[in-house]
């Protein structure tokens, strides 16, 4: 609204500029002594030229002939022949500025403009996006920040993870280097780095990564993170017992709990060594699965109707080793959905994919 | 909202400049002087509204605002502020955007500073500069709208080209426009004049300060545009003969010739049809310029945007303005009164053949750029004609202008002699002889066109300063004498002497630096070897990575050290800019008195090995300077008086509107 408002303001001003020339009493002079008045002023220059040498005073007396001549040709043509202004005209050049020039420039503009459209600078745009939680948005006002700000260590540590987690890994080593360079090195920024460097490089740990580990490692002999990519690296090399030794060094640091990446390094070393026994599980802990299946089991004899409780259980079974059990947690299972024929093709399916005989 | 105010505004000049160019027209020719006020009123609200237009577009660069198509393509948030305002015009749309602001500039000036100028004749001048923009504004709305919209808005924008992100592109272009754009005035003063039917000697000083200011501003933008070329592009020359660098050249000789023959027309009432002729060309060769680099036609730092639509449209916008006013002039130029008459030898004599020369080495520098041209659109072969072509053609034709230039001023009007001037100009040939001597001495007698050179800028800088003192009697008369003769002197005499000294003082410069410059190429490495340029000591110190605010680069720090011991460092790099990953080479030059050392690197190896290219280019800050002097002597001119007088005092008040 406020910009067709604007928009008739400034075609008001449009119209009016051509108006008032049109409408004022005094018609403007028709400038006619301009002319004269140059051969005047040259013919007082020809004095000084003659002065100075540049012309001879015999020319400068034919040239002051030739100026007198064009100064009374001047003062003929002084009052031209002029029509006399017309009403007439002078009434249709106001209908064009009044009516003509509004309608061809909001017509015109209409056709080429996009009304309405607000403007979008981005500092406002950030505000506002960041406020809905938009992770593009946040992500462009730290890199906003930090181009002006480059050298805030703070930011690029903050920003680095971000972008690994959207899969921008040149960025993310970027912002690492920027963090260590500014905040100094530590075994978490060097570990974030080398991961960067490995992710672009599609998992595979270059030279590079591998020195950004080292200095983590340094720093940090028993951060898990550099340990666990240099052992990676050490397989990829194709250096198998290195590799196993660091994946064994490894695990047994792993804590009585578990982590995350426990079962990663089990595969892994199982990998270089086929004689690695296989991923081993703590006694508490599975003495605390065991315990969940037996509730599991008990709580499916009570209420059968359950098919993604018999999966479950039948999942477990396989995993700790006991396929007799499986087997017969599948029969009950099958004769517990007897009435789903699709439940009972899908436990098929089931135990295809586990190796469980099927009777 | 801003935005489409702004876009609002432009669609809204351009129906002003449509009514400026019909009713002011029509006016004209009806003789109806309430009609023809229209027309100043027009031309000032047109420069208001694409000023808003332009301001609203820096605004949109300043603000990142990425609704806008052109922004986004151009402009990046992480850019510094002042290459975000620069960028404004740094691309296709937004240069355009500028050029029509500055047509309206021009416009608005004849309309508010054309005081002197009778009405008819004011009125019909502004009618054809509206004709031009609007032709103008419809190409930039239709074809290359800065203000299309991009909705949902991306995020980031694409930035500009590295090459184009720095300080000289800031200034280059806006100067060269305002040259390019200056020589519509002239054009429209001698399509008046034709339409009009008459034509005299107070036509000539009218139309003279608009040729001037154009002049000024094409000679500050070329040279400019030169030194830009020659520090960024980073292999040390400062003249192509690229088509883009011929396409503003151009406009600046017939400009030039321009500003002389009209001198010959307001004098002498002669040569009127040449100079109307010269007008229209020189603004339609400002128009070639313009299709040239914009309609992708040429491939160069210039050429933004190939867009076929557009080459069509300038080129259409080209036939019309060069066609029509070419078939205007030879319906219209027999009908016009021929002017005096005057001996070979005389002022008048030396400024036809200035012309003449001059002219010729236009239509030379038109050949060698439209011909490999048209040779491609033909046959489609392609070739290149380079430097060889125009040392050999263009050369020739300078030498007898440049030789010939100090004799102009000594000439009298209507009647000269050619041997007082030559005596007079013994001192000048003296120290012509002095100088070419003096060179040959000092660089051992190598190349002998040089030291010719060198003697022709000793003259010509001794010519010029020769005029002057011959004038103010200078050791005939007592000194004070002289002093007083001198003082009293129009401006426009010393503008003379500075203009024609910068002739000389940039000839010192080209002859110099392309004769005696030396090339040394060399592998380096930190804390290696030190290598001999021009009796310099230079060691690569170290190799440092560096960060800037859009880029990173590596920048190579060497070590130079004079015979004196006094040592300098040049930092010259490899810039890589983070969002187009385009790597820049960017160039250090330490200047040592007038001449230059100039450090470029190649890649740079792990190792810190590096090949540096190393000139030393001796006087050729002259180059630059010579331009200067130039300038300084437009200056002068401009503000010589008479270029003021012919304004009727009391008829000012009437004709300026009440804005």
């Amino acid at each position: 609204m406020l910009q067709w408002l604007i928009m008739a303001v400034l075609t008001a001003a449009a119209s009016i500029a051509l108006l008032l020339p049109l409408y004022r009493n005094r018609a403007a002079g028709a400038n006619a002594g301009a002319e004269a008045a140059i051969y005047r002023d040259q013919l007082r220059e020809l004095d000084r030229e003659v002065e100075r040498g540049v012309i001879g005073p015999a020319e400068a007396d034919a040239a002051r002939t030739e100026i007198g001549r064009r100064l009374l040709r001047a003062a003929d043509a002084a009052a031209p022949a002029r029509e006399p202004a017309s009403d007439q005209r002078r009434t249709l050049a106001a209908g064009l500025a009044l009516v003509l020039v509004p309608v061809a420039a909001v017509g015109f503009y209409v056709a080429v403009g996009t009304p309405g459209a607000p403007d979008q600078p981005l500092a406002a745009r950030l505000q506002v996006d960041n406020a809905l939680g938009d992770i593009d948005a946040m992500v462009a006002m730290v890199e906003a920040h930090l181009a002006s700000n480059p050298d805030d260590g703070e930011g690029w540590e903050v920003i680095a993870p971000v972008y690994s987690a959207a899969g921008r890994p040149n960025e993310a080593a970027r912002a690492w280097a920027n963090a260590i360079r500014i905040l100094g090195s530590s075994a978490e920024r060097e570990t974030g780095l080398g991961s960067a460097l490995t992710d672009i490089n599609g998992g595979i740990v270059t030279e590079e990564a591998r020195q950004a580990f080292e200095r983590g490692l340094a720093l940090d002999p028993t951060a898990i993170g550099p340990r666990f990519y240099l052992a990676l690296g050490l397989g990829q090399e194709g250096r198998n017992e290195e590799a196993a030794a660091a994946w064994r060094a490894l695990l047994a640091d792993a804590p009585a709990e578990g982590a995350p990446w426990v079962p990663l390094a089990q595969a892994q070393l199982a990998m270089v060594d086929p004689t690695a026994p296989p991923p081993e599980i703590p006694a508490e802990q599975l003495q605390m699965i065991e315990g969940m299946v037996a509730s599991l089991a008990e709580q499916l004899r009570q209420q059968p109707n359950n098919p993604e409780g018999w999966v479950m259980l039948i999942r477990s079974y396989n995993v700790l080793d006991r396929d007799a059990e499986a087997l017969t947690a599948l029969a009950d299972a099958k004769a517990a959905l007897a009435a789903d024929p699709q439940q009972i093709a899908n436990l098929d399916t089931l135990a295809r994919e586990l190796g469980l005989a099927v009777n | 909202m801003f935005a489409e105010l702004g876009h609002y505004a432009l669609v809204l000049a351009f129906v002003l400049a449509a009514v400026q160019a019909g009713v002011g027209y029509w006016g004209a020719t009806r003789g109806d002087g309430r009609l023809m006020s229209i027309a100043p009123s027009a031309a000032l609200m047109q420069l208001l509204f694409i000023g808003f237009a332009f301001a609203v577009l820096v605004r949109a660069y300043v603000t990142s605002d990425f609704s806008l198509l052109n922004v986004v393509e151009n402009s990046h948030s992480a850019k510094p502020l002042v290459f975000k305002i620069a960028g404004t015009w740094g691309n296709h749309e937004g240069s355009m955007l500028l050029w029509v602001l500055i047509l309206a500039l021009f416009g608005a000036s004849v309309a508010a500073f054309g005081a002197n100028l009778p009405q008819k004749l004011k009125t019909l001048v502004l009618s054809v500069q509206g004709l031009i923009a609007a032709a103008f504004l419809l190409f930039v709305i239709l074809t290359s709208n800065p203000f299309t919209r991009i909705l949902p808005a991306p995020f980031e924008g694409n930035d500009l080209n590295p090459l184009l992100q720095d300080i000289g592109l800031a200034i280059h272009p806006p100067l060269l426009y305002l040259g390019y754009v200056g020589c519509s005035i002239a054009f429209a003063f001698a399509v008046a004049a034709l339409i009009d039917g008459r034509i005299d000697a107070a036509w000539a000083r009218w139309v003279r300060p608009w040729t001037l200011a154009a002049w000024l501003f094409l000679t500050a933008g070329i040279a400019m545009g030169s030194y830009w070329a020659y520090y960024e592009l980073g292999w040390g020359g400062w003249w192509f003969w690229d088509p883009v660098e011929n396409a503003s050249f151009m406009p600046w000789l017939a400009a030039t010739a321009l500003l002389h023959s009209a001198l010959v027309m307001e004098k002498r009432d002669a040569l009127k049809i040449w100079t109307i002729l010269l007008a229209i060309l020189t603004f339609s060769l400002s128009l070639l310029g313009t299709f040239l680099v914009r309609s992708g036609v040429l491939t160069s730092v210039h050429a933004f945007a190939s867009d076929p639509t557009r080459g069509v449209f300038i080129l259409a916008l080209l036939v019309f303005f060069i066609g029509g006013s070419l078939a205007l002039f030879a319906l219209r130029a027999p009908a016009l009164a021929p002017g005096g008459i005057f001996a070979p030898i005389s002022r008048e004599g030396a400024l036809v053949l200035n012309n003449m020369l001059l002219t010729a080495a236009c239509a030379t520098v038109l050949v060698g750029t439209l011909y490999p041209l048209a040779l491609e659109a033909l046959t489609g072969r392609l070739i290149s004609v380079g430097p060889p072509f125009f040392n050999l053609t263009f050369g020739p034709l300078m030498i007898p202008l440049l030789l010939l230039v100090p004799f102009g001023p000594l000439l009298a009007w209507k009647r000269g002699d050619v041997y007082a001037a030559g005596q007079r100009l013994v001192f000048a040939f003296g120290a012509a002889i002095l100088a070419a001597l003096a060179a040959a001495a000092l660089t051992g007698a190598r190349g002998v066109l040089a030291i010719l050179g060198i003697g022709l800028a000793a003259w010509l800088v001794a010519g010029a300063l020769t005029e002057p003192a011959f004038r103010a009697k200078l050791f005939q008369a007592p000194l004070g004498d002289s002093l007083r003769r001198a003082y009293g002197f129009p401006r426009s005499v010393w503008g003379t002497m500075f203009a024609h000294l910068g002739l000389g003082v940039a000839l010192f410069g080209i002859v110099a630096s392309t004769a005696w410059q030396t090339e040394t190429v060399a592998a380096m490495r930190p804390g290696g070897e030190s290598i001999q340029v021009a009796g310099r000591t230079v060691v690569l110190d170290s190799i440092l990575p560096r960060n800037g605010p859009n880029y990173s680069e590596t920048v190579a720090r060497f070590a130079v050290t004079d015979a004196g011991g006094r040592q300098i460092f040049l930092e010259p790099a490899k810039r890589v800019y983070a969002v187009r990953g385009t790597p820049t080479t960017e160039s250090d030059i330490a200047t040592i008195g007038f001449s230059q050392l100039y450090f470029s690197v190649g890649d740079i190896l792990m190792d810190g090995t590096t090949t540096v290219r190393i000139y030393w280019k001796p006087l050729v800050t002259l180059i630059w300077i010579g331009p200067l002097f130039m300038i300084l002597g437009g200056l002068l001119s401009l503000s010589d008086r008479r270029l003021r007088v012919g304004a009727p005092r009391r008829t000012r008040a009437a004709v300026v509107p009440a804005e």
